[in-house]
């Protein structure tokens, strides 16, 4: 898109590319689901989901890659593993379809929180590309509740593997929350949230929802965290390989 | 750059059809907002993407300029978010158009869009009947959800409210 940008500085630029990053990354794995899902809608659905992602993180990306004069190909296509910064929880592999059902309902449910507040953001193009994203991501909680409610208050078997994704999934939604120096300077500025700030919203959309599925929030223990600071489970150096390998093999490459 | 030649600019990207819903244009979408002089005095068409990822939206500013180019061939497509685009900027004369080709219109927003965990009612764009359900909230485009008529038996696609 050629979007008439103002260069941001260089904190709303990290910051930007943190949030694209989350939505690249999650948008790459849910495209693995393609012609694979359990029923035909679901595979449009989630290819929907993924693109709604893809359009949020070209704004982002594109936006923050304009401090360093890098644009969202360079930075999608050009970056090593330890420059990428969004959550681990974007990058979990698929699993079953339970797995990415509660994948999705966690981080959705974290998306549309900070989308919300972003939309009084400081920044007018992040509050731009918030206010439009918010709306898609409603759609996406209400996606994702629905299949957790269908699956975990399902069968028995749906549900002992949806309790099993819970438990899986949910060490990794802590990183979602947690503050460094750098979120802390972007909410001084009046940029955006505090992660810490939008625990309780999330909370609120959650719980309900494994509520209703019948399914047991586990014990917290466990919380993998380091996304942010470009650590990042093993499995995403295959992500990153196939999501590259394309413009590395054929440098420039554009259709 | 004068009114007249601004009005006829505006005229020439109005008649631009949907590419994905061909039965609309793009006025009657809602997503051409405006046809201004830039800052530096050269013409600018205004577009706002539906969703952001729309695949859509490089296939409009193609087709707006292949339009625009006999009036004024400097004027250049500008693509804005904010205001973000929502349904309700579809005009009466689109949701008709809509109806009548089998996609039901989408229902009037109520400030930010609500989690909607129950039943809404949306009539069959065929028959008539209220008598339908939700099959997936995504459809063939990310603007649309699908739905099936339980009187008539009739698939059909909603345009999602947004």
């Amino acid at each position: 898109m050629t979007t008439e940008l103002s260069a941001p500085t260089a904190d709303i630029a990290d910051y930007a590319i943190r949030l694209g990053d989350d939505a690249l990354i999650l948008a790459q794995r849910l495209s693995e689901w393609s012609a694979n899902s359990p029923e035909i809608e679901e595979d449009v659905a989630l290819l929907n989901i993924a693109l709604d992602l893809l359009g949020q993180a070209r704004s982002l990306l594109a936006y923050g890659g304009g401090f360093t004069e890098r644009s969202e190909d360079e930075l999608a296509y050009q970056r090593e593993e330890r420059s990428f910064t969004n959550v681990q929880l974007a990058e979990l592999e698929n699993g079953n379809f339970a797995d990415t059902m509660v994948r999705q309902l966690l981080f959705s449910a974290y998306q549309l929180p900070l989308y919300t507040a972003l939309q009084a953001s400081a920044d007018q193009q992040l509050a731009a590309v918030a206010a439009k994203a918010v709306k898609e991501v409603t759609y996406h909680v209400e996606h994702a509740a629905t299949w957790v409610v269908r699956l975990g208050d399902g069968t028995e078997l749906s549900h002992d593997r949806c309790q099993a994704a819970l438990e899986a999934v949910w060490p990794y939604h802590h990183e979602l929350f947690a503050d460094d120096e750098l979120a802390g300077r972007i909410a001084e500025a009046g940029v955006g949230p505090l992660p810490s700030s939008l625990r309780a919203r999330w909370q609120d959309l959650v719980l309900p929802v494994l509520g209703e599925a019948t399914l047991t929030v586990p014990v917290d223990g466990w919380r993998p965290s380091g996304g942010r600071a470009g650590l990042h489970t093993q499995p995403f150096g295959y992500l990153l390989a196939e999501l590259q390998h394309l413009h590395r093999s054929h440098p420039g490459a554009a259709w | 750059m004068t009114a007249v030649e601004l009005e006829q600019l505006r005229a020439a990207a109005a008649e631009v059809p949907d590419p994905e819903i061909p039965v609309l244009t793009i006025a009657e979408l809602g997503i051409l907002r405006e046809v201004r002089r830039g800052p530096d005095g050269q013409a600018e068409v205004v577009l706002t993407p539906t969703y952001s990822g729309c695949p859509a939206t490089e296939a409009i500013r193609a087709d707006v300029l292949a339009r625009t180019r006999a009036v004024d061939p400097q004027a250049r497509v500008v693509i804005e978010l904010a205001p973000a685009w929502t349904t309700d900027w579809i005009t009466e004369t689109g949701r008709h158009k809509l109806a009548e080709f089998g996609i039901a219109p989408p229902q009037p927003t109520r400030g930010p869009v609500g989690l909607q965990l129950g039943r809404r009612i949306v009539a069959c764009p065929r028959c008539g009947s209220e008598d339908t359900e939700e099959i997936s909230r995504f459809g063939s485009t990310p603007c649309k959800a699908l739905r099936r008529c339980r009187a008539c038996a009739e698939p059909f696609d909603e345009f999602k409210s947004l």
